[in-house]
């Protein structure tokens, strides 16, 4: 982040480096169309100048093959960027299964991080080298965008649902955190330090951010505090689905369809408990809509998270 | 303009002018603000769009100012004023009306050999609404500015922004009813008034690209205004349907916006074709290649136009599935785009090329065009988008596309015709000079961006990490040219009002039906109605001008 002349961004994530392939790509490519209708244009406009004693018989008559190749053309090499974009689209958008979760809440104007430990910061995010890293992202006010540019992965975070993304860190050391979607006054000002650092450094690091409880501790407590465990833990004299096994098991709906149960699912569940009824189970669930906060909801939602794991304190610090 | 008077000029040749629209019915305010002339109209649309150009600009220039130092000159809620005004301005009060509203307004009607648009009493209340309109904007802005964004995005836009939202977005939704009734006037008028013998591959490029405009500017609007009001609802009514809050859906907007304002951008780019269609082929003396694939493209726009507006929103929180086939549906929008750079190229090929002033601005468009068109190869690719999308980078691609080319097409187009709406000629050195500055301005401001959004520079930030400054000096250094380069024209062109030679009925030797009619025009075009019996751009090599004046 030194000052001077860049004209390449840092490269620091396993995807960084495909993506910065695809720029080659895309570059190359339009440079040749680029050159070649400059150079045509060039070379007509010299050549065919007014005063040019140039010959100018024998005009392309029919144009219709003309046409037709360099449409045919163009459309088959656009196709091949296309596919070639979408690719690393698509792998960017699937996260390996051993990701270290962490929470972040976006708000005007800042950054707020929570380790799945219990560590929280702000406008700072201190990740371990050459680990998969999944972001689970909300807003509490309007719609953010969480950026960095040297792992060249950008997503909006918005309100009243979870947007998550990943990457892999592969590179040591301090990259800026940009909010991207115009969000008020401080926009600009809405940014931080992402930290990248060794896997030892990184223990340490959480270390002296003191112990703390873990999210599914503090989850579990508030499972209790907001009633919760009444309905669905063991003592529970309602008929309400049980939360153990759940996490990333599809659910059979009341209305025949399925759904995966994420963490979407989840915050839905406690927010809007109408809206996608499990099957087989009474509409009774009241909605805990405005009654939960934000980092509230994640602690809870890392505790069911907690109980569908097949080894239990999985989520809750990344493996050395 | 309405200060034109054929007594006090000064020509080589004194001789008498025939009576024409400017001369009868009257030079009073009067006689002008009540006028039914499409080309009376088409001229009160350039001077209200001249203004908003450089009000525009003006935000622009105060933008690139503030950009010069990292931490910003401006207090940050001026800075995004600034920046949302630059773009409502620009978007719905300069380029949206820019051509269709000017130059399709003066000259549709002339091109199809009719006497004036289908509903004239309706093309002037077109154009009160887009004076209204502008109106409420001012007064926006006069009462402390928004700070949204032209996006207007929600929740933002409904909840949190403390800015004068209802008041802008008011000013949009009137402007949107002129573009909506300026479209069925075109649409309507290409139909139904054509001159006998016109048929439809008897019809200038110029003409096809403001018809598929006009049918944009109909389907797209609405919607526009439909999703403004709901914004206005949510704003004063606290109804949900944006703020997840209320129980809306953040995203629902952002499809409805981009429904309108992707096809938006053609409105914006199609009549700078149109416009490029009539320049190339003129200046290169050769008819345009590839005529029916030229003006079938202009129509592919308008369809394919309306289904790739969620390339927007990539990275917005859409499916991965949507995001997928709407990549693939941009790429397809490409090719026609390509068609048309490849036959503008062609029409180049063995023809007699001249470089006045017109030819230069249309060949500036073809540059700029391309490498904006290029640029939205990048990002219109999944991956790529998702470093680059709400950085610079996106904001050097559009500004290649709406002002390199639009404006530059815009340019070209003026320059063409303004001899036939104004019957003088302007200093052609002077024109050339400027279309040059404007071409280096513009690379110079905009190409650094590109550097900058792929360093990851994002938008709408009124200060920045210091490592983006030398791109940022360049930028502003830039944009100081293309304003040196954007204010000259004002000048030169005013003064051949005055003091310019009196062009004759057609001092480029072009085909089109317009240059039949003396310049300027009489207040019904045509003497009598002529019947066309040749397609258009039936160019000659070697020209014999029928008038050299002016014109060496």
């Amino acid at each position: 982040m030194n000052q001077g002349i860049h004209f390449l961004p840092e490269t620091a994530s396993a995807h960084a480096g495909e993506m910065d392939w695809l720029f080659a790509g895309l570059m190359i490519t339009s440079a040749m169309i680029l050159a070649l209708v400059f150079g045509l244009m060039l070379v007509f406009c010299v050549r065919y100048r007014r005063n040019s004693g140039a010959e100018r018989g024998n005009r392309l008559g029919k144009t219709w093959r003309v046409e037709v190749g360099w449409t045919v053309a163009t459309f088959v090499l656009f196709l091949g960027l296309y596919f070639w974009g979408a690719n690393l689209y698509l792998k960017l958008h699937r996260p390996p299964d051993d990701t270290t979760d962490i929470f972040v809440v976006a708000k005007q104007w800042m950054w707020k991080v929570e380790h799945p430990s219990g560590q929280r910061e702000i406008n700072e995010l201190h990740v371990p080298v050459d680990r998969p890293i999944r972001l689970v992202m909300t807003s509490q006010d309007v719609i953010h965008d969480f950026a960095v540019p040297a792992f060249r992965i950008r997503r909006d975070v918005l309100p009243g649902r979870y947007e998550s993304m990943w990457f892999r860190p592969t590179k040591v050391g301090q990259y800026r955190l940009f909010c991207a979607e115009f969000c008020g006054t401080e926009h600009a000002h809405m940014t931080g330090i992402v930290t990248v650092m060794e896997q030892g450094d990184y223990q340490r690091w959480l270390d002296a951010q003191g112990p703390g409880e873990t999210l599914v501790a503090q989850g579990a407590a508030l499972f209790r505090q907001y009633g919760c465990s009444g309905c669905h833990g063991p003592a529970g004299t309602v008929h309400a689905p049980p939360l153990e096994g759940l996490f990333g098991r599809p659910v059979p709906l009341a209305d025949g369809s399925m759904v995966t149960a994420d963490e979407g699912y989840i915050r839905d569940s406690i927010l809007l408990p109408k809206s996608r009824i499990a099957a087989g189970y009474p509409a009774i669930m009241p909605s805990y809509d405005g009654q939960i906060g934000e980092e509230d909801l994640f602690k809870l939602v890392s505790y069911v998270k907690s109980l569908g794991n097949a080894s239990p304190g999985a989520g809750e610090r990344p493996a050395p | 303009m309405t200060a034109t008077s054929p007594d006090r000029a000064v020509t080589a040749r004194p001789a008498a002018q025939p009576p024409n629209y400017l001369t009868e019915g009257g030079s009073t305010l009067r006689s002008w603000l009540l006028t039914h002339d499409h080309k009376r109209i088409a001229i009160l649309y350039a001077l209200t769009i001249t203004v908003f150009f450089f009000f525009g600009g003006a935000a622009a220039a105060m933008i690139r100012l503030n950009l010069v130092t990292p931490p910003g000159i401006f207090a940050a809620d001026t800075y995004n004023r600034l920046f949302s005004i630059h773009g409502i301005v620009m978007v719905w009060f300069f380029l949206i009306p820019s051509i269709p509203n000017t130059l399709g307004n003066f000259l549709l009607p002339m091109m199809i050999g009719a006497k004036d648009l289908a509903f004239p009493r309706i093309n002037l209340l077109s154009w009160y609404l887009f004076v209204v309109a502008g109106v409420v904007a001012l007064v926006a802005v006069i009462a402390g500015g928004v700070d949204t964004g032209w996006t207007f995005y929600t929740p933002f836009s409904t909840m949190y922004s403390n800015s004068y939202v209802i008041l802008a977005i008011s000013a949009v939704f009137i402007s949107g009813f002129s573009s909506i009734l300026t479209g069925l006037n075109f649409i309507v008028t290409v139909h139904r008034l054509r001159a006998p013998g016109m048929t439809w591959y008897r019809l200038p490029i110029f003409v096809w690209s403001n018809y598929s405009t006009a049918i944009i500017l109909v389907l797209a609007t609405p919607v526009l205004a439909i999703t403004l009001a709901l914004l206005a609802v949510e704003r004063l009514l606290q109804v949900g349907i944006f703020d997840p809050a209320l129980g809306g859906d953040p995203l629902l907007f952002q499809h409805l916006f981009w429904f309108y304002s992707h096809p938006a951008v053609y409105i914006m780019i199609l009549p700078g074709f149109g416009v490029i269609s009539e320049v190339v082929p003129c200046f290169s003396r050769k008819p345009i290649f590839g005529y029916k694939f030229v003006a079938w493209a202009s129509v592919s726009f308008t369809a394919v136009s309306f289904l790739v507006w969620a390339h927007h929103m990539f990275v917005a929180g859409m499916s991965v599935y949507a995001a997928l086939v709407f990549s693939l549906l941009s790429y397809i929008i490409a090719v026609p785009s390509a068609i048309k750079v490849f036959n503008w190229t062609a029409t180049l090929h063995k023809g007699w090329i001249s470089f006045d002033a017109p030819m230069l601005y249309a060949l500036g468009f073809i540059g700029l065009f391309t490498t904006g068109g290029l640029s939205g190869l990048f990002t219109a690719n999944l991956a790529f988008d998702v470093h680059v999308t709400d950085t610079y980078f996106v904001v050097a691609h559009f500004h290649y596309i709406m002002v390199g080319g639009m404006v530059s097409a815009y340019f070209a187009g003026l320059h063409f015709w303004w001899p036939k709406i104004t019957g003088r000629i302007y200093h052609e050195w002077w024109a050339r000079i400027a279309a040059l500055l404007i071409f280096v301005g513009f690379n110079l401001t905009f190409f650094p961006q590109f550097i900058l959004g792929y360093l990851g520079m994002e938008r709408r930030y009124h200060s920045y990490p210091p490592e983006f400054q030398f791109w940022n000096i360049l930028s502003s250094a830039g944009a100081s040219i293309l304003a040196l380069g954007y204010v000259m024209p004002l000048f030169y062109l005013t003064w051949s009002l005055y003091r310019g030679q009196r062009a004759g009925a057609n001092p480029w030797a072009a085909t089109g039906l317009e240059w039949t009619t003396p310049s300027p025009p009489p207040k019904h075009n045509f003497d009598k109605t002529p019947t066309v019996t040749r397609p258009p751009y039936q160019y000659r090599p070697e020209p014999e001008p029928q008038d050299a004046q002016g014109h060496a």
